[in-house]
């Protein structure tokens, strides 16, 4: 008997079909993936599940019977219980106030009972492994540690369904192997589990069935061992996909970025980098991996001079830039797209075409003295979408208005169309669907052989491996190694979680199928 | 990684709720201002025969007379709004005859009366121009200026003292100086909210606040003390007659070079935001800072020239009407200029042909409702009112769609919606 | 990972700049107030009320020019041990610049004369009521995450209706639950329109002022005006004695001898600080201010609690303008709240969003407000209006985060979408 049962799910947004007549089942101490694409309709199934976003149509069952999930708080009352995928907690609250908020317990009807729920935390704690002070609070603690809240969080309200939603993004390998050793544990007790993601190997590894969806449908679903990466990378974006980036052997020249012993504090004052150095040379690509939160966001900032030094020097083609604005970085050659494209790369509210000269606008041709020289600017507007293929009615629709892939397509746009030397790209393509990441994986390599030096940041280590001529890993603000392209997802991960260089077993460095190498 | 493409991180939804930049953006169309007055005025007009005490008495024989009840009612809001009317425009009738008689005898006196309560409403339009570009200024860089109020109190001190300390100038250089004496403290006023804005990240609605009754303790002390005139009030002394504003016509008519200024001014604002790269970093720090900062663009010094400008446009506003109309400063002389001006930045969509548009509305009903309260009793606070209810209807459009019953003109994010 | 301990290099400007203010100051009361008396001077602060207490206690006699020395040498001396090893918290830092700078120009401007302390301290009490009021309103709309800047309409909306009923009903009880009531009312309107209609927060605030103003001043010219006797002449809440308890000397007259809205003050006060940090509902607020997306992902119902802290809000405010009307003169004047809701918000950020703080606050802001009238009587020669514009300029100091960041609710202005 299914534990859960959804029929016939449909929902619709203005102008998107998000979720077209899903069926999905999960029998009881199951672990079933849900698998597909960034917009796929993923998120959009499970808060509908979750009680978040009501179905236009469809029924959900509930062992057989069928329920009306109106709210989070029937979804729990049911022994729902979903781990987001951007934590759920209050940062400067303690672990105990976001566990029993919504669900407190109290002294005498009135007064919070804090002790009662510290100890039930100790006790969840202790039965599944999962480790953490009570008393800490949100703001102090890892990804990883946080994440170990959100699913006490669930599992305080006694839910038997869990929903995981992409939960092994912000982890390292060897995090996600802790991850998945609670998630067995979780099944060993009784529990059943929805795990989302859209990684294949993890799939592979973890799941017992896979759902794969595709715009808003169930294209097909599968059983791991009887299906290959392949397969299911077919599956999840409806045509063969080449998994890997084709690139030339790199040509790289003189070196373009030197960092030397860079330290750099946070926006709230805290060292990020401490003691970084780095080359990059023109004609490679040189990619940066780490967990994200190791200080990465901050050097490209650094680097773009969007945050100041604390010490050190950055010397880009010779010249010193460490007391650089932005501005003065820019006119040195220096395109940047930003981690976050809606924060940084991107104003909203303005049409295209201004977008399109957002680093540029003050100088000629596009101004002459203060005057804005507007027929100028709209026809570099009209050019750079029809050489960027970005879709778009016009180029006078406020920039909101497009997809997530056309807009990071407009930020391309404007940062490769401008004579540039050195290019920093920060988590290029986050979100995006794979027609998109293909063809800024393509764009990328380009300039490299146009010979540009290439700065790639990412937290995807498969963008990393694909990218990069060499890969710095980064941990706690350094440097701790640069790898050849070649390097292994292994070695990567244990540098990445913070073994040093020295401690790593040969058996990591080398190709292999050990446990680690298949959970990606 | 994400699911959804519209508003995956808090960063990223700051963009899509309801906020200062989606109200001279988007979806917003020019019926839904001209909707919002007319029903602030129905509103108004409610309000007027609701609290008439012949009408209530009227609509109590509602049984018996049902007729006279509508009449009560009828005759109530038309006195209340033809006098508000006829009194910032003037009788159409008589303006006609004025010129008839203008251009057959040469004597203006009857044109003259009868284009009064215009020249009126365009007078009381003047410092309504200034101070809502100031707001909207503001608005375009992402700042809420809600200390108009207090920098207009300091341009008119600062003309004021410019104005009646220096004797024996020329015209053409006191006057300038005067209009400049303002501005500075205005600007002043506005620059120090704007930097610590800028420099600390402290609110600019809290510190503009502060910033308004700073300046009201500020001037009772200057009006009780260094600038109090010979005698018993406490005013100011009047201006030199080289600082004044030349009035067009002969008194009583006060409308003056105030007027054309404030139009220029506008026409200058517009070319600065929209026509310039100094106007293309305002709005794109009031867009998006952070992108801004992204782009190279100086955060600190955009956001303090923008209350520079702001608070220079707010002490202008206060130099026209002290320069061109009162000619001396006493307590209480804002008396409300810098939330008016809050009103009309938004209701014209912070766009200067917009305010100049929303200013003349209030210039004509500010200016009519002296009248109104003389001849049909009606507090001159009905303004006010409906002004707040303007205001409400402005920000928040879906009431007017709901109750004319208005489609969203546009759901602009259809290709990025949830996935 | 992140180190979350404060930056050293910050930590150090800070205390430095600490320890300089203290020297100049401490120099200040040297030279401005030590120097310009003459030995031999006394100040003499009344200790009673002159209302016949069961027990006196004598004046207070203080020397001036010693006095003054000793004020002067505390604070170079704190200021010194702040420059070489430094003091942990910021409020004790505050606290002695502020006691003894105050003590010091009190007995400075009040020497050879006599001066009611008790006087004083028990107008800062009554002062402060209404700015605590409209500051409480503020915390509990704000740690929902509404901001609410139309306390000061709220205000006179409230004060307006309670005189009004007071008058009609003669029953001032009746006429401060309409005032609560009223301020309910008001708020939800707030409220409907940032929850309801996501209008900007400012814009909402901004327009509750306008029509409190325009409303108000409406009535009282068409109505009130003309029938003060039976629309707008209400009488006064009595004061209270509270038995034994404002017996005591000092702080009976000051806390114990007040009108029922002054009590209830510091009781909700206290109520509001158990409700905020002890109490489900308040864990939830909260949160719903924090993170609305977090409470509602766990079933609080983030428009519903912004609803009710909103009104909640509004009954406080309500409460705040009967303190204009039956509170105080018994009856309405038009703008008779005189700004006090916007004091109320900077009472609010200087206490760092916390009830306590909150009242804390109200009193500074009341004390700075009953000594310029006292000042104006001693004839001290300082402008009052300077005193007056000392809550704004500290303000405005604290919003720039030099002496003690105040850090707002994270959801605090901005509406929630599912």
């Amino acid at each position: 008997m299914p534990v859960l049962e959804l029929r016939g799910i449909t929902k619709t947004f203005p102008g998107v079909k998000a979720n077209q007549d899903i069926d999905l089942t999960l029998e009881k101490g199951e672990i079933h993936a849900l698998l597909g694409e960034n917009g796929a309709g993923k998120t959009t199934l499970m808060n509908i599940l979750y009680g978040l976003y009501k179905p236009d149509k469809g029924e959900i069952l509930i062992n057989d019977q069928k329920v009306d999930i109106e709210g989070p708080n029937d979804a729990i009352a049911r022994g729902i219980g979903m781990v987001h995928q951007h934590f759920m907690l209050v940062p400067v609250m303690t672990v105990t106030e976001n566990v029993m908020l919504g669900n407190e317990t109290t002294k005498s009807g009135v007064l919070l009972d804090r002790e009662k729920v510290t100890q039930r935390i100790r006790e969840i704690s202790d039965r599944y492994g999962l480790e953490v002070d009570p008393n800490a609070y949100i703001k102090d603690l890892p990804v990883g540690i946080q994440q170990r809240v959100e699913i006490i969080k669930v599992l305080y309200r006694q839910a038997d369904i869990l929903i995981l939603d992409e939960p092994t993004a912000v982890l390292t390998p060897q995090e996600v192997d802790g991850l998945f050793k609670i998630i067995h544990s979780l099944i060993d007790s009784g529990k059943s589990l929805i795990f989302i993601t859209h990684k294949l190997k993890e799939v592979l590894h973890i799941a017992n069935r896979i759902t794969v969806l595709r715009l808003g449908q169930v294209v097909g679903s599968a059983i791991p061992g009887e299906v290959d990466e392949q397969k299911l990378a077919e599956m999840m974006v409806g045509r063969e996909v080449n998994l890997v980036v084709e690139k030339k052997v790199a040509q790289p020249k003189e070196a373009v970025l030197k960092v030397k012993d860079l330290h750099v504090n946070d926006e709230r004052g805290n060292p990020a980098v401490n003691g970084l150095n780095l080359d990059v040379h023109a004609g490679e690509v040189v990619g940066v991996a780490g967990v994200q939160g190791n200080g990465q966001t901050e050097l490209v900032y650094a680097l773009t001079g969007l945050l100041p030094l604390k010490s050190g020097t950055i010397h880009l083609n010779g010249k010193d830039i460490h007391k650089a604005t932005p501005r003065q970085i820019i006119e040195q050659g220096v395109a940047h797209v930003p981690e976050d494209r809606q924060k940084h790369g991107l104003v909203l509210s303005f049409p295209l075409l201004d977008n399109m000269v957002l680093c540029t606008y003050y100088k000629p041709p596009f101004a002459k003295g203060v005057n804005m020289q507007d027929r100028v600017i709209a026809e570099n507007g009209s050019m750079l979408v029809k050489q960027f293929d970005v879709r778009t009615p016009s180029i006078f629709v406020a920039a909101s208005t497009l997809s997530g892939g056309n807009q990071q397509k407009v930020i391309v746009a404007r940062e490769f169309s401008r004579p540039i030397k050195l290019l920093i790209a920060s988590q290029p393509t986050r979100g995006l669907d794979v027609g998109s990441i293909e063809y800024i994986h393509s764009r990328i390599i380009e300039k490299r052989d146009e010979g540009t030096a290439v700065l790639v940041v990412s937290s995807e280590l498969d963008e990393i491996i694909a990218l990069s001529d060499r890969i710095a890993v980064m941990y706690r603000g350094k440097i701790v190694d640069i790898l050849p392209a070649g390097a292994t997802k292994e070695h990567l991960g244990l540098l990445m979680a913070g073994v040093k260089p020295e401690d790593i077993p040969d058996s990591a460095k080398k190709k292999s199928a050990g446990p680690v190498e298949k959970v990606f | 990684m994400t699911d959804k493409t519209v508003k995956p991180t808090p960063s990223e939804k700051k963009d899509d709720k309801f906020d200062l930049r989606q109200i001279f953006e988007g979806s917003y169309n020019t019926l839904l201002p001209l909707l919002a007055i007319f029903t602030g005025l129905v509103i108004g007009a409610i309000v007027i025969a609701g609290t008439d005490a012949t009408v209530i008495a009227a609509w109590k024989n509602f049984f018996q007379a049902p007729g006279a009840a509508f009449a009560a009612t009828w005759t109530s809001i038309a006195t209340a709004y033809g006098a508000l009317f006829g009194g910032s425009l003037g009788n159409p009738r008589d303006i006609v005859a004025g010129f008839q008689t203008y251009f057959s005898t040469g004597d203006n006196a009857a044109l003259l009366k009868a284009i009064y309560p215009i020249t009126e409403s365009l007078t009381t339009a003047t410092p309504y121009i200034f101070a809502g570009l100031a707001v909207a200024v503001g608005f375009r860089c992402g700042l809420f200026n809600i200390g108009a109020e207090g920098q207009f109190f300091m341009g008119a001190l600062g003309s004021v003292f410019v104005g009646y300390s220096l004797q024996g100038l020329p015209a053409f250089i006191h006057l300038p100086l005067a209009l400049l004496g303002g501005i500075a403290a205005g600007a002043l006023w506005g620059a120090i909210p704007g930097y610590l804005k800028a420099k600390f990240g402290a609110h600019e609605v809290v510190n503009t606040i502060m910033m308004n009754w700073i300046g009201f303790r500020l001037s009772d002390w200057l009006l009780n003390g260094p600038m109090k005139s010979p005698g018993f009030r406490p005013v100011t002394r009047n201006i030199a007659e080289s600082a004044q504003l030349p009035h067009f016509f002969p008194d009583p008519l006060r409308v003056n070079w105030g007027f054309i200024l404030a139009l220029l001014v506008a026409w200058l604002i517009y070319w600065l935001l929209f026509k310039t790269t100094i106007g293309f970093e305002i709005r794109t720090v009031g867009a998006n800072p952070d992108a801004a900062k992204y782009a190279g663009v100086n955060i600190v010094r955009n956001f303090v020239l923008a209350m520079v400008i702001s608070g220079g446009l707010a002490g202008l506003s206060g130099a026209s009407q002290v320069l061109g109309v009162d000619h001396w400063v006493g307590q209480g002389f804002s008396a409300g200029y810098g939330f008016d001006a809050i009103a009309i930045a938004l209701l014209g969509k912070s766009h200067p042909f917009g305010v100049v548009l929303a200013a003349l509305l209030f210039g004509v009903l500010r200016g009519g409702a002296t009248r109104m309260q003389s001849l049909a009793g009606i507090p001159v606070d009905i303004i006010s009112i409906i002004q707040g209810l303007v205001i409400v209807f402005v920000a928040a459009p879906d009431i007017i769609r709901w109750l004319y019953r208005i489609r969203p003109a546009e759901h602009k994010q259809a290709l990025q919606s949830r996935g | 990972m992140m180190n979350t301990k404060k930056n050293p290099e910050i930590d150090m400007r800070t205390r430095i700049a600490w320890g300089v203010v203290l020297i100049v100051v401490g120099l200040l009361v040297l030279f401005l107030f030590a120097f310009s008396t003459e030995a031999g001077q006394v100040t003499k602060f009344g200790l009673n009320e002159a209302k016949g207490e069961a027990i006196t206690i004598p004046d207070l006699l203080l020397p001036t020019q010693p006095t003054n020395y000793v004020l002067a040498l505390i604070l170079i001396a704190f200021g010194a041990f702040q420059l070489a090893r430094g003091v942990k918290s910021t409020s004790t830092l505050v606290a002695v610049l502020a006691f003894s700078f105050v003590m010091a120009f009190l007995v400075w401007a009040a020497r050879d004369k006599s001066f009611s302390l008790v006087g004083m301290l028990s107008s800062s009490v009554v002062r402060a009521t209404p700015i605590a009021l409209a500051a409480l309103c503020g915390v509990i709309s704000e740690r929902a995450g509404v901001t609410n800047i139309g306390i000061e309409g709220t205000m006179l909306f409230a004060a307006q209706v309670s005189v009004i009923v007071g008058t009609t009903t003669h029953n001032l009880w009746i006429a401060l639950l309409a005032a609560i009531l009223t301020g309910a009312a008001v708020a939800s309107l707030h409220a409907f329109l940032v929850i309801k209609f996501k209008v900007d927060q400012i814009i909402s605030g901004t327009a509750v002022n306008i029509l409190g103003a325009g409303v108000t001043s409406f009535v009282s010219s068409r109505f009130l005006e003309k029938n003060i006797d039976t629309l707008n002449n209400s009488g006064t809440l009595p004061a209270f004695a509270i038995p034994l308890l404002s017996k005591i000397p000092v702080l009976g007259p000051v806390l114990f001898d007040n009108t029922p809205i002054v009590y209830l003050t510091i009781l909700l006060v206290a109520v509001l600080h158990v409700v905020l940090f002890y109490t489900p509902w308040g864990l939830r607020t909260r949160a719903v201010g924090e993170h609305p997306k977090a409470a509602d992902t766990l079933g609080v119902n983030v428009y519903l609690m912004r609803y009710i802290n909103v009104m909640i809000g509004g009954m406080f405010a309500g409460l705040g303008g009967a303190y204009f009307t039956v509170g105080s003169v018994g009856r309405f004047d038009e703008v008779m709240t005189a700004g006090k809701g916007f004091i109320g918000l900077a009472a609010m950020i200087f206490g760092k969003w916390t009830p306590i703080g909150a009242y804390t606050s109200s009193l500074i802001f009341g004390f700075a407000d009953s000594l310029q009238v006292k000042l104006q009587i001693l004839k001290v020669g300082i402008p009052p209006e300077f005193l007056l514009m000392a809550p704004y300029i500290v303000t405005m100091i604290v919003l720039t985060g030099v002496v003690g960041k105040a850090v707002a609710p994270a959801a605090d202005g901005q509406p929630y979408e599912k």
